[in-house]
Formats: C-alpha cells, structure tokens, sequence
C-alpha cells in the first residue's frame, strides 16, 4: 500500500496546500468589496473542462496506484510466477508513444490555427492508437493461445486487468477524439476545436505516462517461479 | 426548553445505566487484566467528556433560549480559547493512548516459553493440534486435506507424525502457562474469540496466524467464531476448558496422533457379521431399519458417522437423557462391543450391505420447506447425501419418520446437549430453527425428494 | 457544458464572463425526467435514496424481529438474516447515505449556495444520476434471482463471498459488485461536477473561506469520495473475476465442503486493505456532509455566527486528510502484521483532536446564541448529543488492545449506528425540515416534526446505547441467535426484547415523516423566500422553489460571509451575504479590525 499512499499524499498533499493558501489569513468576517484584493475569489484560470479532466485524471491515478500497490502486495504470494513480458508490448508502446506524438503536434497546430495540421495530427493520433489497442489485443491472444489464461496465474490475471483498464481508459479517450474529428471533418473551425484538441492531448499524454509505468512495472517484476510446491510449504502452514 | 431538560435526564439516564447494567465485561480467565484496565481508563475520560460537553449544551440550550428583545453575541473566533480546547483534548487523548500502546507491545511480544498448539478451523467446525512428544507441529497444507487426513498434515514429515489431532470442537488447556495458538483456516476466514480470555484473532486461509495468552483460572468458557463465515457461523462454537497440567495431560493422551490415526485398520466384515447378530434383532438383516422396533435404517449411512454414533453411546454421550427412550435403548446394546476394533468390524460389515432405499412415510410438505433445507444443505449437501469433511451424514433415502424423532429431540435438547456430545450441540442450535413439530415433518417430507 | 467564452486568453474572473448557455427544456419530461437541472437532479436522488432506504429500514426491521423473538418467525432463517444483514448494511451505507448527501444535498445545494446558475456540467450531471438508478435498480434485482442477494455482511470479505456456505454466493453477489462499479462509475461524474463546480463557478466575491460550511462539508466529501471509491472499484472487478474466471488474486488454496478448490495463493487480506482503504474515508464521506451541515443548521436557528469558521474550515481538511492513513484501525484482529496496529492506533486517535473541535464549536455557537427551538435546531441538538457518545466509543475501538475484546461484537454495531447511522440521519432531518420549504416553497408540518424528532432521538438513543453493553459483554455481531452460550445471561435477551421494541416504534414513525412530507406538499404553510431569515445565497432567490437558473438575470455580488447574525450595529439580526455594504449595516468591519 505503499505506492498508493505515496500518490494519495501527494494528490491530498496539493487539494490542502492549494485550499490551504486559500484560508490563510483570510478574516472571513470582514465585509470587503468584490474585486478588492479578495484571496480566493478567482477560479483556476482555466476552462471548467479542463479542470474537470484534472480532477479526472487524480481519480484514474488512484485508481492504477492502487492497482499497483495490489501488484506488489500479491507478488508476494508463494504461487506468484511472473510473466515473461510479451515482445509485441515494444511494438504497441512505440505505437502508443508515437500517438501522444501526433496529438502534441496537433495541438501545436490548433495554437498556430493551422486546420489542415489539426487534421492530419488528429487522423495520425488516432490510427495510432487503434493500433495500439490492435496491438493490446493481438498479444492477449498469443499469451491466451500460449496457455498463459488469467485463472493460471495472478501474473498473468493481473497482467490482463491491468492492461484492460488502461484500454478502457484508451477507449474513453477515443469517443472525445471521434467527436473531435468528425467536427473537423464537417469543416469546423480551430477555434472550435481547440479545447477539445487540448483536452484530449492532455489525456494521451497521462495515458501515455500511465503505460510507461506499468510496462516498467512489468519490466522490472523480478522473475520468480512458483515456490508453493509440496516441499515448500513457506507460507502454506506453521513454521518452524 | 424541554430539549435541554431531556439532555440532562439523557446523561443522567445513561451514567445510571453504566453504573446499574448487569451486562458487562465478562469476569476474566486470563493474564490480560491489563486490556480491563485500559477500558477502565477510556471509560473515566470518556465519561467525563461525555458528561461535561452534555451538560455544557444542555445549559447553553437552556440560558440561551430565545427570548424577546435579547440578541445573540457576535463573536466569530477566539483563538485563545480554541487553543487550550485542543491542548486539552490532546492531552487526553494522549493519557489513553499511550496506555493502551503499551499494553499491545505486551500483546504483540509472545513469551519465548509459550507451548505451541495449532487451532484449525472450516466451516463450521474447530479442531485442534498439540505438537506431540518432539514439542513440533508437522507442515500442512490445505492440499492434503482428505477424509483420512482433515488436517492437512504433511504426510512425509517426520515432525507430524506425533501431532496429536483434536477433531471435536473442545479444547482444553493448562492452567497458569503462556499458551502460543497458531490460527489456521482451509476454507473461509473465521474468528478464534474467547470472551473471558480477551482474546480475538482471525483464521485466514492462506497464512497462519497466532495469538497469545495465560489462562488463570479453571472452567469451561464458550469459543465463538467472531469472523461472517456463513450461514452457519452463529453455529460454530466450541469450548474450551482450562483445567490442572495432569488433568490436561490425560486428556491429551486420550487423544490419537497423525501415525495412528492414519494408520487405523479398517474393520474386518468377516468378523463384523457375527457381531451383527445382536443388532440385527432391532435394525433388521439387511440393516434396513424397522420403525416397529424404532431401529432406523443403517445401511448406506456413512461408516465414520456409524462409528461415531456408537463410540457416543457407549461413553454416555448419546442415549443419557431421561427422555431419549429409544436412545437409552441403544446404549446397552452399544456397550456389548467390547472394543474400538470390534465398532469398526461391525461398521465395515454393515458396508457391505446392500442400500434400498427406505419407505417413505411422509409426503406432503409445505412451501417453506424447500427454504428451510437451504440452512440443512450447507453440511448435508444439496441431495441430502451427507458430507464427511462437514460431519454430516447422509439423510436422502434414510428412515423418515427416524430424522424427525430426532429433529424433535435436537430442538428439545433432549439429544446434543449432553456434556459429553461435542457434535450434538451445533445440530441442536440448528434445530431450533424449526417452528414445530409440524416444520420438522414437512422438512423430512421435502428430503424425501431426493433421489 | 459548452461555454460561451472559448478563447483562452480571456480567461478572467468566471462569474464576470462566464454565463452559462442555459439548457432549456420544453416538455414535462424534459423538465421533470431527463432533467439537467441540478435542482431536480437532487431531487430525483433524493427520492431513489430514501426509497431505497426504507427498503433498508424495513430489513433492519426483520432482523431485529429475530434477535429480539428468536425462532417466532419461521420465515427468518439464517440464511436470508445474513441476506438482510448485508443488504441493509450495503443500502444504508453507499445507496442511501453517500446517494443522499452528495447526489441529494450536493446537487442542490451547492450551485445554489455558491452563487452559480447550475454544475459545470449538467449533461454529466444527468448521466450520473440514471446510472444512480441503474445501480439501485441492480441491488433490488438480486432479491430475485436463483440463491437470493449475497448474505456475505456489506464487507464482502471474500473467500466466503463467492463461496457455497455464503446466500447468493454466485448470483447475488455478482449483481452486487457490478452494482457497485456502476455506482461508483456515476458517482464519479457527479463528483467531478460538485468538486469543479464550486472550484470554477462561485459567484462574484464568493470566496472559498465565504462559503457556507456545508459546501465544505460536501465538497471535501466528494474530494475523499473521488480518491477513496476506485479502491472499492478495484476490489469488486478483482473479485468478480476471482469468482466468474476463477482467478486467485484473493483466494488461496482452500477446502470447500471437503473439496480442494482450484485457486491457489491468493490473499484474503489484500481485499480487506483495499476494502477499508474505501471505506474507513467512507465513514467520513457521511460524516463530513453531516457536519458541514448540522454547523449551518446551529448557526441559522441561533441567530449567531458559527463559532471559530476558520478552525472548522481546517478541522474538515485535517479531518478529510488524515482518513487516508487510519483504514487498518479495521483490521486489528484481521492477521495483518501485528506491528501496523502501532501506527494506526495513533493516526485514529489524532483524528478525535480535529473532530472533538468541531464538537466544542458547535456547543460553543450556542453559548450565548439566541436559540429558536425550530424542528432543525432539535435534530441539530440531537445531533450534538448522538455524535458525542458515538465518537467517544470510537476512542475505545481505535485503541487496539480495547478493540481486541469489543471488535465483532454488538459494540461495534451499536458504535457505528450511533455515529454514522444515527448522527447522519438526525442531520438529513433537519437538513429536510430546513431545506424543504425552500425546494416546495411550503412549510413541513410543525407538530408532526416535534412528534417525529422525539420519538426518533430518544427511541433510536434506547436502541443503541444499550447495545454498547451487550458488546461489552461479548455478544457476537452477525448472529442469528444467540442461545446456548453460556455467559449469555437471560438477562441479555430480554434486553433485545427491548432494542427491538424500539427499533420497531422508531421504524414505524418514520411513516409520520413520510406523510409529512407528503401532505405538506399540498397543504403546508407558504413559506415565503426565506422563512428563517437565513443569509446563505440560497435564500437570496428572486422565487421559492428556484426557477431554472437560480439568480433571475443577473448573477448577485457576495459581498460578506455566510455567517452574519446579530451583528452589532445591524438593523436586522442577519444581514444577507449578498447585501452590499452600508453604513447602516456596517460596524462589524471597523470592529474586526
């Protein structure tokens, strides 16, 4: 549980400090016109948008540190026997990286309010991405057709879930970016796509970073075989 | 006004209770007086804080009631005031929690001199394991477990061959010596809670956990399992008796080891059959039952649980009660088998016998029935069909009109509520569930359905 | 959603650019059904809440009729008294309470509390709501299929929840997780709604410390709710799986009904950690709503300022932040490592520090108040009193070795109905009793309020506090009967007799609320805008209910914070916080000062 402490205090850690700097030596009770140095009158200067995708994104990062701290706790379970990382997962990251890629480059272009780079950055963002999940979806098939099914294992059972949601999130992403173009395929303006262009860079991005994680975590689980046989009975019953 | 009047009846009400409840802690049976002595403690400030934040409002609520012309005070803070609150509180809060933190450092440092014994539960049963004469449990696993070897016990090693196995659900333990348990579950989370030793500590299946502590004072204290594990968690009870060192090393010694137990031969049905003779008289040849004699039907009964039954009423477990007449039958005729070869030899010839299924006389059953049976199929299993691992024995295609004697006899606890029934007491609490006499026909009746 | 203000360097005070595009419904189902008014919104989770409550309330009811007369019903058996244990368990916790408070009070609370036309979001807003009802809709469907709902206690604790044993261990519990998920899924958007809402559209000069504390309450609610739920969300997909796939994330090898199962090395423990990892900031995200709110209800009934506005303010931040690192104070007796009780322990106990503060500042907001003994301030003082012997009880279950004998035990249930059961809902009363005239512009009937109050403070204190002393004796929790055991006085049941005699007046009374509610509906008193002559925003509306778009056409200028009662000087004894400044009223500026 350590991981997800870490994350829960650092997200708590910024939601007191921010509201802390807020209330700090504010007397409430003093009666003060609007506009006259009033701490704490001004929202973020964002879009609500996008401060909602914030507060979105602390949900899914508790969601995957908990994840993780799950991870690491059932790792030490005596039937644990980590998974050989799928060579196609090298393939699927470039594809995911060179997605985050596209959108960035789309989203410079959306400032430049440059159209035809807002398409092009959209269209590239988004076969990549497909491929990516292709990609996902190809080597969940040769693991299963290679024996590797989720009840075999919790490497594996985990290796799934993680994997699924991270889709899931992808798919998400993916109905934003489907809206995104096809407004700019009905011919809109940059300027009504640009928030939304944002949005969905910001979102790959994390997207992004979430997978990086979760490979390395992948990558760097120590191999270990399954060491609950019948003469091993270290966690299996009273020690001696 | 009359909100402030109930406040102070509250206080005083609920202090008065405290003081007058005759339902408190338990009079304890073990080392940790200390944990008394916290609460003790706790109890004082609490109470305290309880009182006087109470009766402050109750004063506030009463001196500052609206009344014409008055205004409230405008105040919005007062730094002072809310600093010396919290110091205060803290403080108090510091008194109770210091205590209690070393208290748990004792509980948590087991003495390196206590005797190890292992507590094994499922559902919904205790069992208990001593280490035998080299003072070591043997290695389990729940992937051992069988009908032979309810414990799981390693078979290849040496350390438990002489762990003496406990399958009833009574414990016994010396008086005055640090006792170390080791807490094992092989299928759902349960509870170890003896409420006068103030101890409390999860069975987790997967790891083996342990608590630890010194009985001071002899008798016999309830085992509860604490921990939902299922339907019949409010069933899983068991006792434990602290007794003088000799007493407890006789019991222990009654007690078979893994080697022997394993080891035990099966009965001869050869010689079986001439033993038979006696009980044929009652039960019929083919040990079909015959309701004339109250003889219910043995054939196709599980032969552990045929063993059971006559160890039980030959040692007076069973059949001992002024009102258990057939039982009382039975017991006599159980005594004339001399020994434990001579229960199994009979038992093993009655295995032999052919299975008929006996005739039904009860039909009829009521809708509720198929509901009731859902508590009965946890251990009898979904046909009826008995489940050794659960201790519980066949009842498809047995005597009839026999399950609902005796259902009547568990609900009146004119049978498991004898001192020497270890398995009784958990059918009888079970029992109880039946409104009347009427419920028990109609849930015979529905059981009759199985094929 | 869509703004009118698109280009980002114009991104200045939001109340001064930004006005909403309003949806605007034409029929009766667009107003009323598929609404985007954060007002019905509330409402509509108020309703699917208190339904499904007294589906709940009706549950407890059965299980008190059993331990209270054993074996005089033949239609409780063990099994469906754990199914209604666990049901009633689960509905009151997250369908009821948490619905209620965030879903209920949040949505229409706080655009209005803040000066806001409606969330940030009223599409998301909708969508959170009918999966809301999907959710509730799921749970009541697993009274019906083959095995009946879990019987598994609201705690779910695998291996015995999806094992044979355990009531509705395939169907029931299936439909409970996914229920589960689902709900978090639609809390989740109505989250970020409340949690954006009052960062992004406060009105003009509605500054975070000039809000009321019940928009604190909720809004530090809907931040723990938000962090807290994907552990509960988490924990019902891994389990799902480990009962549909057979994967063994929480199971280990185990025997079954004499059968070796095929899981393998799974960790029961690992659930419970990620279990109270949700649920101990659970009890907070019931608390803190409650507390935020019950300080308003003090604050309006006694004509008086809340006493120390800042420290309640921190108290709910310390409070909100420290029930991250208290959630194995659960598991004391679970087989965790023995030495994380050390830790805990303290975490736990330095939390009644911030939350004893908040006790002192309520009491102390009464000392010299003006107090009116409004059907509100009643269940406000009530409050106040259950709160305090439930959250003294928890200073004996947080300390470990206390918990070791009083954990499992009726101790623990009567603890936790008294300070989360209890405490809550004599708040969602008077919050009900304060509020209503405002969202039916009618006043609920005084005398059935009084009748109501008394019979539920009083009865629901007779059922609890003497529960405390069973605990203390060791009654178990979760029993279906209690007989044959020995230290178990006789004494003991007829004590139950006499809980559940209460329990069942104070059950029955509920239905005088409900018809309270309903009658005053069409016949209560008029209420006027602002019949307590409260200064929070909500009172400030041009009409009573509040049309669409609260404000009328322009959005109103705080100018003050929501606590201006009696202030010296004043002509009035509260002066609205949307009242500019005047010389009339002015005076408490030069006396902060």
């Amino acid at each position: 549980m350590t991981t997800v402490l870490l994350v829960l205090v650092t997200i708590m850690a910024t939601v007191v400090w921010w509201l802390f700097r807020q209330t700090i030596n504010v007397k409430p009770w003093v009666e003060r016109r609007p506009g006259s140095e009033l701490q704490g009158d001004v929202a973020f200067s964002l879009p609500s948008v996008k401060v909602g995708l914030w507060v979105f994104l602390a949900v899914a990062t508790s969601l995957f540190a908990l994840l993780i701290s799950a991870y690491y706790m059932r790792m030490a379970g005596a039937d644990w026997t980590t998974l050989a990382v799928p060579q196609g997962l090298w393939l699927n990251t470039g594809a995911l990286i060179l997605s985050s890629v596209a959108m960035q480059w789309t989203r410079v272009s959306a400032r430049r309010g440059q159209i035809n780079g807002v398409r092009s950055g959209l269209i590239a963002a988004g076969v990549f991405t497909f491929c990516f999940l292709a990609g996902q979806l190809w080597v969940w098939q040769q693991l299963s057709a290679s024996g590797y099914f989720a009840a075999a294992n919790p490497a594996n059972a985990f290796f799934y879930l993680l994997t699924a949601l991270h889709g899931l999130h992808i798919l998400g992403g993916l109905w934003v970016w489907v809206r995104t173009t096809a407004k700019v395929a009905r011919g809109a303006e940059v300027g009504a796509v640009r928030l939304s262009v944002e949005l969905c860079t910001t979102y790959w991005h994390y997207l992004l970073l979430v997978w990086l994680v979760l490979f390395t975590l992948l990558l760097t689980t120590p191999p270990r075989q399954n060491s609950c046989s019948p003469d091993n009975f270290a966690v299996c019953g009273p020690t001696r | 006004m009359v909100i402030a009047i109930a406040i102070v009846l509250l206080v005083v009400g609920s202090v008065m209770f405290h003081i007058m409840s005759p339902w408190y802690l338990t009079p304890i049976a073990s080392n940790w007086s200390t944990i008394d002595d916290t609460i003790a403690l706790t109890f004082w400030v609490t109470g305290f804080v309880f009182v006087a934040v109470n009766l402050f409002m109750a004063y506030c609520v009463m001196r500052y009631r609206h009344r014409k012309g008055i205004k409230a005070d405008y105040e919005p803070e007062n730094k002072k005031l809310e600093g010396w609150l919290v110091g205060l509180t803290s403080v108090g809060i510091v008194g109770m929690l210091a205590p209690g933190l070393f208290v748990y450092a004792r509980i948590v440092d087991v003495p390196k001199d206590a005797a190890v014994f292992e507590v094994m539960a499922k559902q919904w049963h205790w069992g208990f394991r001593f280490p035998g004469k080299d003072g070591v449990l043997g290695t389990v696993d729940a992937r051992f477990v069988s009908d032979k070897n309810p414990f799981g016990i390693n078979p290849d090693d040496r350390f438990g061959q002489d762990d003496v196995l406990i399958t009833s659900p009574e414990l016994h333990l010396p008086i005055g010596k640090p006792v170390k348990a080791l807490l094992r579950s092989i299928d759902v989370l349960h509870d170890f809670a003896v409420p006068q030793f103030r101890v409390k500590m999860d069975l987790v299946p997967g790891l083996v956990t342990h608590t630890w502590f010194t009985p001071t004072r002899t008798g016999k204290f309830d085992l509860l399992c604490e921990q939902l594990c299922g339907v019949g968690h409010y069933v899983m009870r068991g006792k434990v008796v602290v007794e003088e060192e000799q007493a407890f090393q006789e019991w222990v010694n009654g007690y078979p080891t893994f080697a022997q137990s394993i080891a035990q031969v099966a009965g001869d049905a050869e010689a079986g059959k001439s033993l038979f003779a006696v009980c044929a008289a009652c039960h019929g040849a083919q040990a079909e039952g015959n309701p004339a004699m109250n003889a219910p039907k043995l054939s196709g009964q599980g032969d552990w649980y045929l063993k059971r039954q006559l160890v039980s009423f030959k040692h007076g477990a069973r059949g001992t009660h002024e009102n258990d007449v057939y039982g009382k039958q039975m017991a006599p005729m159980a005594a004339t088998l001399a020994d434990d070869a001579a229960m199994n030899d009979v038992v093993a010839y009655i295995k032999t016998l052919p299975d008929n299924r006996a005739p039904v006389t009860l039909k009829d059953y009521g809708a509720s029935s198929k509901n009731l049976y859902a508590t009965c199929e946890a251990c009898h299993g979904a046909d009826g069909q008995g489940i050794q691992a659960m201790n519980a024995p066949r009842l498809a295609g047995m005597s009839d009109w026999y399950m609902v004697t005796q259902l009547k006899n568990f609900k009146h606890r004119i049978r498991g509520a004898g001192p020497d029934d270890r398995y009784g007491p958990q059918m009888a609490t079970v029992a109880a569930v039946l409104a009347d006499d009427q419920a028990a026909k109609d849930l015979v009746a529905y059981i009759n359905t199985f094929k | 959603m869509s703004y009118v203000a698109h280009d980002e360097t114009d991104f200045a005070r939001p109340a001064e650019i930004e006005e909403m595009e309003l949806y605007h419904p034409k029929t009766f189902i667009g107003k009323y059904i598929w609404s985007q008014d954060a007002k019905v919104i509330g409402v509509q989770y108020s309703i699917t809440a208190i339904a499904v409550g007294l589906v709940a309330l009706v549950l407890s009811g059965l299980m008190r009729l059993q331990l209270g007369f054993p074996h005089t019903f033949s239609f409780i058996n063990p099994s469906n008294y754990l199914q209604f244990v666990t049901m009633h368990g689960m509905i009151m916790v997250v369908y009821l309470l948490t619905a209620l408070f965030l879903g209920g009070f949040g949505n229409y609370l706080i655009p209005l509390m803040i000066g806001a036309r409606d969330m940030v979001f009223p599409y998301v807003n909708m969508i959170s709501y009918w999966i809301y009802l999907f959710a509730v809709l799921l749970l009541m469907a697993s009274f019906f299929v083959p095995g009946g709902s879990t019987g598994a206690g609201w705690t779910m604790y695998p291996p015995q929840a999806i094992l044979d044993g355990t009531p509705g261990a395939q169907w029931g519990i299936i439909l409970m997780l996914v229920s589960l998920a689902f709900f978090i899924i639609g809390f989740t958007m109505g989250g970020l709604n409340y949690v954006v809402t009052v960062l992004q559209a406060r009105t003009r000069g509605m500054t975070m410390m000039r809000l009321p504390l019940t928009i604190w309450g909720i809004f530090m609610a809907t931040v723990l709710a938000l962090l807290a739920f994907p552990a509960l969300f988490v924990s019902c997909i891994m389990m799902t799986l480990d009962q549909a796939l057979g994967t063994s994330f929480f199971l280990p090898a185990l025997v079954s009904k004499g059968q070796l199962l095929d899981h393998n090395g799974g960790s029961p423990v690992l659930f419970q950690h990620l279990f109270w990892f949700f649920g101990h900031p659970e009890v907070y995200i019931v608390a803190l709503p409650a507390f935020g709110i019950v300080s308003d209800l003090i604050s309006v009934h006694a004509r008086k300022n809340i006493f120390g506005y800042r420290m309640m303010v921190w108290a709910i931040l310390i409070i909100g932040g420290l029930s991250f690192v208290v959630w194995a104070h659960h598991m004391y007796v679970s087989g965790m490592n023995p030495y994380f009780g050390f830790f805990f322990a303290t975490t736990t106990l330095i939390i009644a520090v911030p939350t004893a503060l908040k006790v002192y500042n309520w009491v102390l907001t009464l000392w010299r108040g003006d107090i009116h003994f409004t059907v509100p301030m009643l269940f406000a003082i009530g409050f106040i009193f259950t709160f305090v012997n439930g959250g003294l009880t928890g200073l004996f279950l947080g300390n470990v070795p206390i918990d070791i004998p009083l954990s499992k035990t009726m101790f623990v249930v009567a603890h936790f109905h008294m300070v989360m059961a209890v405490s809550p809902v004599l708040v969602v009363f008077g919050a009900i009793y304060h509020w209503y005239p405002k969202v039916t512009g009618r006043m609920l009937n005084d005398s059935m309020g009084k009748f109501h109050f008394w019979v539920t403070f009083i009865g629901s204190y007779a059922i609890y506090y003497p529960m405390h002393y069973l605990g203390f004796l060791g009654v178990p929790r979760r029993y279906y009967a209690v007989e044959n055991i020995d230290f178990i006085p006789q004494s003991a049941h007829s004590l139950n007799v006499a809980i559940t005699v209460a329990a069942l007046i104070v059950g029955a009374v509920q239905v005088v609320f409900l018809y309270n509610l309903v009658w005053s509906y069409f016949k209560g008193k008029p209420s006027g805008d602002n019949p307590w002559q409260a200064t929070t925003m909500e009172w400030q509306t041009a009409h009573t209910p509040p049309t669409h778009g609260n404000f009328g056409k322009e959005l109103p200028v705080v100018y003050r914070w929501a606590y201006d009662y009696s202030v010296p000087g004043a002509q009035t004894d509260f002066i609205p916080q949307n009242q500019p400044p005047s010389k009339s009223t002015g005076g408490n500026e030069a006396k902060s000062q």
